[in-house]
């Protein structure tokens, strides 16, 4: 906050002369460092960029402007006034003011993204824009080439999504019609404007001093330009960097419009937030972060693990080979059995993955193999129940390698024997690492999720015994009931930040899990021998790592809340619903292994 | 068959008791002779590999080779696998008929650039038998590299623990957890019998062609089963696998020995004649492909360890 009041403090006020408007730009920053130029949309002014300048002024030269026709700068009447060349000169002449030299670094959202397509695809500002970061706006251009190759193709799936955006865009109709939206601005929109952002999209902020004479003006933007270039639309292509920054859950835009857009782009970066329209008032602080890494990467530091994996390469398809690319998993017990298993199915599709496991150079081989299947890997030795070492590596991922996209919380110790004869300390150790492992993973993860709106998943492996009781296994059954529960309610919790969570349940799965299981309450000898004999039986049944980690990549892709793997697993499922009695009865059966 | 079988497991009593193996060294350059056939047979099809070949034109050129080259008998006949076969994706998954599984009959499956291939083949030169396994890929593969890399820790493994006289079911665990810990799938139990080695006993010496049946020797197989019989009765197996068959000390003879390592659709394997004597165990022969290999990719402190 300091260093946003004393960037304010700082902000130097300039009028610019394009033709025959004058704008209003507000510079902040250093004079020396890299300029950052940013560039509002509809019906919004400068103001809009309030929570970002502060911090992207500590580390960069940054000029916020008002459009023509928004804030403090000149309204001309005309609608043509409000085409795109002009916007583009206007832009022209701000950039000329606040770095006659060096080029800039454009971000613009909405409107001011929409222009800004322009300016990096016209010949007016070649050469002075370094890199563009796009906030939700396309260029009318590609939009108008968008609705031609899917009209043409008469295919009806494409055809549909079409008619998807058309309904999306259902306000840039009513902002034809004449005197409708400067009127509702003017009978008091810009009152209930910020009420309407607070209900619809979450946004809480007051309202710009000059929100009714934007809202009012800036139809002329819509009226000046969208028919115009969507009917007729122009091929615009850019060697400018170009750094998408995709709100999913936009209300305005569709996604699909950015399908085909690396035909445009030479160097494309592509990041998706699950969030709204408005993204640098939702999530001011993952605006500054996505653009200075870009920024950054441009001026010549190195790209960051985030930006690399958000990289859009050219030609690759996506496809069974890289479903997860530009994806970064977690895998907790990632050294073995279903940890580096799913770990290796993540990798082999592209995922960039971390393998954390309490044997070091267990996670390290897992990261080797999955680098030869060739993805990212990275291997952290951590104790999955000890709260200052999760920490510790949920600080390294989120700032090394940004925020997951994927938890895997799979790192378990298997426990058998009467309730009687288990410890404290048995029980301490079984849920410090079965339930507080799965609560650290989520929450420690689950934050950096929400704060990046990662709609990603967090995968939580329980077990057939949380819903199966049985006298043998009293320690671990509840540890996994534990975690099923937690997983429903983590579930119903984080659905509206769209991040999935899975339950998985396994059944008899041979892994390595069986040869450290602890037997509780026999001797050293007796516990050997039936380690040996859970090992055969785990190895009779035959069910591999390989059937969970397949279990839980369907689950992925699918958004199922629950995979059961093993017809036990299922039948255990059915005959706690079916006959929970009967399921009782069973647990009290004393299996000798 | 089975007459015969212990007519011959008789013999093989007589010359080479189990209890007491004391290897001429006569009989020792014979195999090593016979091993270096093979290796120079797989070496030289190798050569000869082309993409578009399949898997039966490659086994057929080895078969070839090695009857132009003296071999009038054989363990089994040449097998070639190309691609995902030589990792037996999926066929580890069910039962092999009576332990006997198709899988590794030479198919139409054609050769590409970068793919894996194994060749394996098992002549018998002068009534020395060896049978050994040889992997390689025509371009690059780094995922083949990495699992022949790897397989220089299972011949330094086994050698060890068959030095420290355990139980060679023991060995073969030991084998398997090795895989587990390197994350491959131990690709030998798609074998018959799922054995990490097999006995090889010494036939007679003659010039006359024998017969093979479904791509094995007859003489081989039929000392085989002969030594299958007598190890039922002195408790031992000649064919070493993780299970209780092989829960007994290493049986001085020779033992061809074939750890196969599979990861994703990528296999790798060797196979050696492995010594062992009443006190000790030594590879027949350092001078082999794999151990060349290794040395020249600079894994020579664990080379020489072997």
């Amino acid at each position: 906050m300091s260093t946003q009041i004393r960037a304010q403090a700082e902000a130097q006020a300039l009028r610019v002369r394009s033709g025959d408007v004058e704008l209003a730009v507000k510079v902040y920053g250093d004079v020396k460092r890299p300029v950052v130029v940013l560039v509002h949309g509809y019906p919004d002014s400068s103001h809009v960029w309030n929570k970002v300048v502060g911090p992207l002024s500590a580390r960069y030269r940054v000029a916020a402007y008002d459009v023509r026709g928004a804030g403090e700068s000149t309204v001309p009447t005309h609608t043509a006034a409000y085409e795109l060349e002009h916007l583009v000169a206007d832009l022209a002449a701000v950039v000329d003011t606040v770095s006659p030299e060096q080029p800039i670094h454009l971000v613009a959202h909405d409107w001011g993204s929409i222009q800004s397509w322009e300016a990096v695809s016209t010949e007016r500002l070649k050469g002075r824009i370094a890199s563009y970061t796009s906030i939700s706006g396309p260029s009318l251009d590609h939009a108008g080439y968008w609705v031609m190759q899917r009209l043409r193709s008469a295919a009806p799936g494409e055809i549909a999504k079409v008619a998807t955006q058309l309904m999306h865009s259902w306000y840039i109709g009513a902002f034809h019609l004449p005197l409708a939206a400067p009127l509702a601005w003017k009978l008091g929109l810009d009152q209930l404007w910020p009420k309407l952002l607070e209900r619809f999209e979450g946004i809480r902020g007051e309202s710009a001093p000059t929100q009714s004479s934007d809202g009012q003006h800036g139809v002329n933007l819509y009226r000046a330009n969208v028919a115009k270039r969507l009917l007729a639309p122009r091929e615009r292509r850019t060697s400018v960097p170009v750094q998408l920054v995709v709100p999913t859950r936009d209300r305005f835009v569709s996604l699909e419009l950015l399908d085909g857009i690396g035909q445009w782009v030479d160097q494309l970066w592509r990041r998706d937030v699950s969030a709204g329209h408005w993204l640098q008032l939702s999530h001011p602080e993952l605006v500054v972060r996505y653009v200075s890494e870009f920024v950054g990467f441009i001026e010549g530091a190195e790209e960051s693990a985030g930006l690399h994996r958000a990289r859009v390469r050219e030609g690759v398809k996506p496809g069974k080979n890289n479903k997860y690319a530009g994806k970064l998993a977690i895998v907790t017990g990632g050294g073995s059995g279903i940890g580096r298993e799913t770990l290796l199915s993540l990798a082999e599709q592209g995922a960039e993955v971390v393998a954390a496991d309490i044997d070091l150079a267990a996670a390290q081989r897992s990261a080797e193999l999955a680098e030869l299947l060739g993805a990212t890997a990275h291997a952290r030795k951590v104790d999955v129940g000890d709260a200052k070492a999760m920490e510790a590596l949920a600080a390294w991922v989120g700032n090394e390698l940004g925020a997951p996209d994927i938890v895997i919380n799979n790192a378990g110790i298997g426990m058998a024997g009467n309730f009687l004869d288990t410890s404290t300390a048995d029980w301490e150790k079984i849920l410090h690492v079965n339930l507080w492992g799965v609560i650290h993973g989520s929450r420690l993860f689950g934050k950096q999720m929400v704060a990046a709106g990662k709609s990603g998943h967090i995968v939580n492996v329980a077990s057939a015994l949380a819903f199966a009781p049985s006298r043998m296994m009293s320690a671990y059954a509840t540890s996994k009931a534990a975690v099923a529960m937690l997983n429903d309610c983590l579930r119903a919790e984080l659905a509206d930040q769209g991040i999935q969570v899975i339950s998985v349940c396994p059944g008899v799965i041979d892994t390595p899990i069986t040869g450290s299981t602890r037997f509780v309450g026999v001797s050293e000898e007796e516990q050997g021998r039936r380690r040996e004999g859970a090992k055969k039986l785990y190895q009779r049944r035959n069910l591999k790592p390989q059937a969970v980690s397949a279990a839980i990549l369907k689950a992925i892709d699918n958004n199922r809340q629950e995979v059961l793997v093993g017809s036990e697993a299922h039948g255990a499922r059915l005959l706690s619903r079916l006959s929970p009695a009967l399921s009782r009865r069973l647990a009290r059966m004393e299996l000798s292994l | 068959m089975n007459e015969a079988s212990s007519k011959i497991a008789g013999k093989a009593a007589h010359k080479a008791d189990s209890n007491g193996w004391d290897p001429a060294i006569a009989d020792l350059d014979g195999f090593r002779q016979a091993q270096q056939l093979a290796y120079r047979c797989a070496e030289a099809i190798a050569d000869e590999l082309i993409p578009g070949m399949t898997e039966r034109e490659a086994a057929a050129l080895m078969q070839r080779w090695l009857a132009a080259n003296g071999a009038n008998d054989c363990f089994h006949r040449p097998f070639a696998w190309f691609g995902d076969r030589t990792a037996f994706r999926g066929f580890i998954g069910f039962r092999h008929f009576g332990g006997f599984n198709p899988a590794f009959y030479p198919g139409n499956r054609k050769l590409e650039e970068n793919m894996p291939y194994i060749l394996d083949c098992a002549p018998t030169l002068n009534g020395y038998t060896a049978d050994i396994g040889y992997s390689g890929c025509i371009g690059e593969n780094r995922m083949l590299d990495k699992l022949m890399d790897d397989l220089l820790e299972y011949r330094v493994l086994i050698l060890e623990l068959v030095r420290q006289r355990k139980q060679l079911s023991e060995i073969s665990q030991a084998v398997d957890r090795l895989c587990a810990r390197h994350g491959y799938e131990p690709r030998h139990k798609a074998y018959p019998f799922q054995v990490l080695a097999h006995r090889v006993e010494k036939l007679d010496a003659d010039e006359k062609k024998h017969r093979s049946v479904l791509n094995f020797g007859v003489r081989n197989i039929a000392r085989l089963v002969g030594d299958v019989a007598k190890g039922r009765r002195e408790g031992w197996s000649p064919l070493w696998s993780s299970g209780h068959a092989s829960d007994h000390a290493p049986t001085p003879g020779l033992w061809a020995v074939e750890p196969h390592l599979g990861f994703r659709g990528v296999g790798a394997k060797w196979e050696e004649l492995l010594v062992v004597t009443e006190e000790d165990a030594f590879w027949l022969d350092d001078d082999v492909p794999q151990v060349r290999r290794w040395l020249s990719r600079g894994l020579e402190p664990l080379a020489k360890a072997a």
